[in-house]
């Protein structure tokens, strides 16, 4: 179980270097970056990371022939009485699994975000935010490594931390922009809080799993579990539930999802890498970590997938009604992250880690493609030159509408290929890898939980709607703006990842086919050393012929109600003949914000505000501060120098003082200055010892 | 002549006396001095007469010392009254009494 580095022919002690290389990269930057400029620093982040990814490749070969894994001690970092926490790599096949999608999704995003950072310095006009974004970058990769190779939960709550912390900078990385020139900073602060809270839960996890099983660890913290986990079970039940807590806050579940819309104020690649890929994945990998301790909590992991599949569903509807071509990803992206919650919930890792990893490529294949043709609309607007762009209404032009897009098809050809492929992957078409991962979910959850499985479906189904109405609406009929008319396709630094990314959407189901073909179960085999004995994903033809063709449905809902042509802005969207009332909830994302703004967000802040004017001004600091102390040290301050300091201290000095100068006074008549006086005075002084002398 | 040793101590003493009274009655700076010169002799006799009484000749070699040194404080002593009288125009003692407190 616990085995030295050697074991893996050395190879695992250069697990460290997964971590070392994005700090490496970004300390470089950090001291060079901004005076050699643009191109320097998009070679060594992207290298970095590249490396990184080798790195990774690296363990993956070690752990062919040790498929059961090595822990790599770092460094010893807290010891506090029984509390000793080491920071040590955990290499095993979940682990190194993380470390290949993270590594790999993030080296391509790395070489598009070179592209797409050089078009955003032009229009910012400062080339120093180019080094700054690539630094922010690479820490984000280093924090999500130190995630995923925790072998401790402090160690996986640190990395938590630092993702969150890189999200919040890279969310707010346009700070000047936005609805009122403060709307993405406000976004980053609404995730960091969000995130807080679900931290909050999270750690409060880690206090109660210290405290039932004295260690943080997990090899120990799990086999302490089955041994004395089934005498405790509240406990285990409250650690998971607190876990799932951290979970819904990191992976935008239902209550907490509310953040990741928002988050799409960051710029693109980031929106790609953290907030589809990569960071919203971490508590499904945490969840998938601690699976011992959900199998020892039935009643949470149900709730688990309760959760899962309630978002699923919630965030698909949400995404029909949007038209920010961003915001329809990111409601999609929760709406997917809900499915492998769902899956972790049911027991099905395998399955949630499959989607997982089918999801990373195919949402950031989606959004870096979405991101290449907002460069092509902005691009076109600039071609489209001034006396056009100043004749439209007082409105800024919004390159993210989908209603100023269409007819990209023609204008944008590479890129519309690999939208199309990663759209088709999304609404899980064969053969492409999103219909193998969903699949399996759903063949899972028909199994296990049918009420969930119905959930899931009609997600699925809208998850098809969806895609076909922004694939129509971005791409086919006629260019609704000028814009769009004009947009030009992006250079191949730009397409590039695109296709590589295309591909790994395309074959990615070859991870884990479904038994019957070759090669079958390919990733079940692999995690079972991690996550033990776990059932393999069933193919069931009635689950797959179903979900197959309720995303055929969908699609063909999406061609009916916008092929004939999508709406431009102003006009009202054909949905919404359809479903009246309902479309302006979805459109208004059901006033869940609102919701919050008056439930949470308005009695928090009047909240604070009375503890600040009132307790803390009124009563605190005039009150208590004010009248009591400072004028009650006032009080016996002024005492002291009137009634103490000076009638006694100086006093006495002055009182010793005169004396003397009385005493002085009185001596200094003796001191006559007549010689004669001296002589009498020695005369007497002699006469009085002679005596003494001759008498005593 | 055989003079008893009672009689030179009597003397001696009414010498001292007669010195010890100068001293402290006379204001003229040259007639305390020889006050004191006639106190300093008193003892000298003093000496003197209790060496012969004790067959001793250390107490007569003493009081050449004490002539000697004698000497050298009367050197001194009229220097210190020639300088009062240069700086007072007067050797009344009484005029120097700037140490008065």
């Amino acid at each position: 179980m616990f085995l030295e580095t050697e074991a893996g022919g050395g190879l695992f002690a250069l697990a460290p270097w997964v971590i070392f290389l994005p700090v490496l990269g970004l300390l470089v930057n950090l001291a060079f970056g901004r005076r050699l400029g643009e191109r320097f620093t998009g070679i060594v982040a992207s290298s970095a990371i590249g490396l990184a990814f080798g790195v990774a490749l690296t363990q993956f070969f070690a752990l062919q022939g040790h498929p059961e894994g090595a822990t790599v001690p770092l460094v010893d970092w807290i010891t506090i009485g029984s509390l000793s926490v080491g920071w040590s790599l955990k290499v095993d096949t979940l682990s190194t699994t993380m470390m290949l999608m993270v590594s790999g999704v993030s080296t391509l995003i790395h070489i598009y975000a070179v592209g797409y950072m050089h078009e955003d310095v032009r229009h910012n006009d400062d080339p120093g935010r180019f080094t700054r974004f690539f630094v922010y970058f690479n820490l984000f990769v280093a924090s999500m490594m130190v995630l995923v190779t925790g072998d401790s939960f402090l160690t996986l709550f640190v990395g938590w931390e630092g993702v969150g912390l890189c999200s919040y900078l890279l969310i707010g990385f346009w700070y000047e922009k936005g609805k009122d020139g403060i709307g993405n900073a406000l976004a980053g602060k609404k995730a960091f809080i969000t995130n807080r809270v679900g931290d909050f839960g999270f750690l409060i996890a880690m206090f109660l799993t210290f405290g039932a099983f004295g260690s943080l660890q997990f090899d120990e913290v799990f086999a302490r579990a089955e041994e004395i986990g089934p005498a405790m079970g509240g406990v285990v039940t409250a650690i998971t539930l607190f876990l799932l807590v951290g979970a819904t806050g990191k992976s935008a579940q239902l209550p907490l999802y509310v953040w990741l819309p928002d988050a799409m104020a960051g710029p693109t690649p980031v929106s790609a890498l953290i907030h589809a890929a990569t960071m919203v994945t971490a508590g499904i990998y945490m969840i998938a970590r601690t699976h011992v301790l959900f199998a020892l909590a039935p009643a949470s992991a149900n709730l688990v997938a309760w959760v899962g599949g309630l978002t699923a569903l919630f965030a698909a509807t949400i995404a029909v009604g949007q038209y920010d071509i961003k915001k329809v990803l990111a409601y999609s992206t929760i709406s997917q992250l809900g499915f492998m919650v769902a899956a972790v919930g049911l027991g099905a890792y395998v399955a949630g880690m499959f989607h997982l990893l089918t999801h990373a490529f195919f949402k950031a294949l989606l959004f870096l493609s979405a991101g290449s043709v907002i460069l092509g609309i902005e691009g076109g607007h600039h071609r489209q030159g001034h006396h056009a762009a100043h004749a439209a209404h007082g409105e800024p032009f919004d390159p993210q509408d989908m209603r100023n897009m269409g007819g990209l098809r023609e204008r944008m050809p590479t890129t519309f290929l690999v939208y199309l492929v990663g759209a088709l992957a999304l609404a899980g078409i064969p053969p492409l890898a999103g219909f193998f991962s969903k699949d399996e979910i759903l063949a899972d959850a028909s199994r296990v939980n049918p009420a969930i499985y119905a959930l899931l479906t009609a997600a699925a189904f809208l998850t098809a709607f969806y895609m076909g109405r922004q694939l129509l609406m971005v791409f086919f009929g006629p260019a609704r703006t000028e814009a769009a008319a004009k947009a030009p396709e992006n250079p191949p630094i730009i397409t590039f990842p695109l296709i590589a990314l295309a591909v790994l959407a395309a074959l990615g189901g070859l991870l884990n086919l479904p038994a019957g073909l070759p090669a079958a179960h390919g990733l079940t085999l692999w995690l079972e050393h991690t996550l033990g004995e776990v059932h393999p994903g069933e193919f069931v033809t009635l689950v797959a012929l179903v979900s197959t063709g309720l995303a055929l449905v969908g699609l063909a809902a999406a061609w009916l109600t916008y092929g004939r042509g999508s709406p431009a802005l102003g006009q009202p969207d054909p949905l919404k003949r359809v479903l009246g009332p309902i479309f302006v909830a979805l459109e208004n994302k059901y006033w869940v914000d609102e919701l919050y703004g008056i439930l949470v967000v308005r009695p928090y802040t009047a909240l604070s505000r009375f503890l600040a004017e009132v307790v803390e001004w009124r009563w605190w600091h005039d009150g208590f501060h004010d009248a009591v102390l400072a004028r009650g040290f006032r009080g016996v301050t002024r005492w002291l120098a009137w009634g103490f300091d000076l009638p006694v201290i100086d006093g006495a000095a002055n009182r010793l003082a005169t004396w003397t100068q009385q005493a002085a006074g009185l001596l200094r008549r003796v001191q006559t200055g007549y010689v004669r006086n001296y002589a009498l005075s020695v005369l007497i002084g002699l006469v009085l010892f002679l005596s003494y002398i001759l008498f005593a | 002549m055989n003079v008893p040793n009672d009689y030179l101590l009597a003397l001696s003493a009414v010498l001292f006396a007669l010195g010890i009274v100068g001293v402290l009655v006379r204001r003229n700076a040259i007639v305390v001095f020889m006050s004191i010169e006639l106190m300093l002799n008193a003892a000298n006799l003093a000496l003197i007469s209790f060496a012969r009484e004790s067959q001793d000749l250390i107490g007569q070699v003493f009081v050449f010392f004490i002539i000697a040194v004698a000497a050298a404080e009367v050197a001194v002593g009229l220097a210190l009254i020639v300088a009062i009288f240069k700086t007072k125009h007067s050797i009344d003692i009484d005029q120097v009494s700037g140490l008065r407190g």
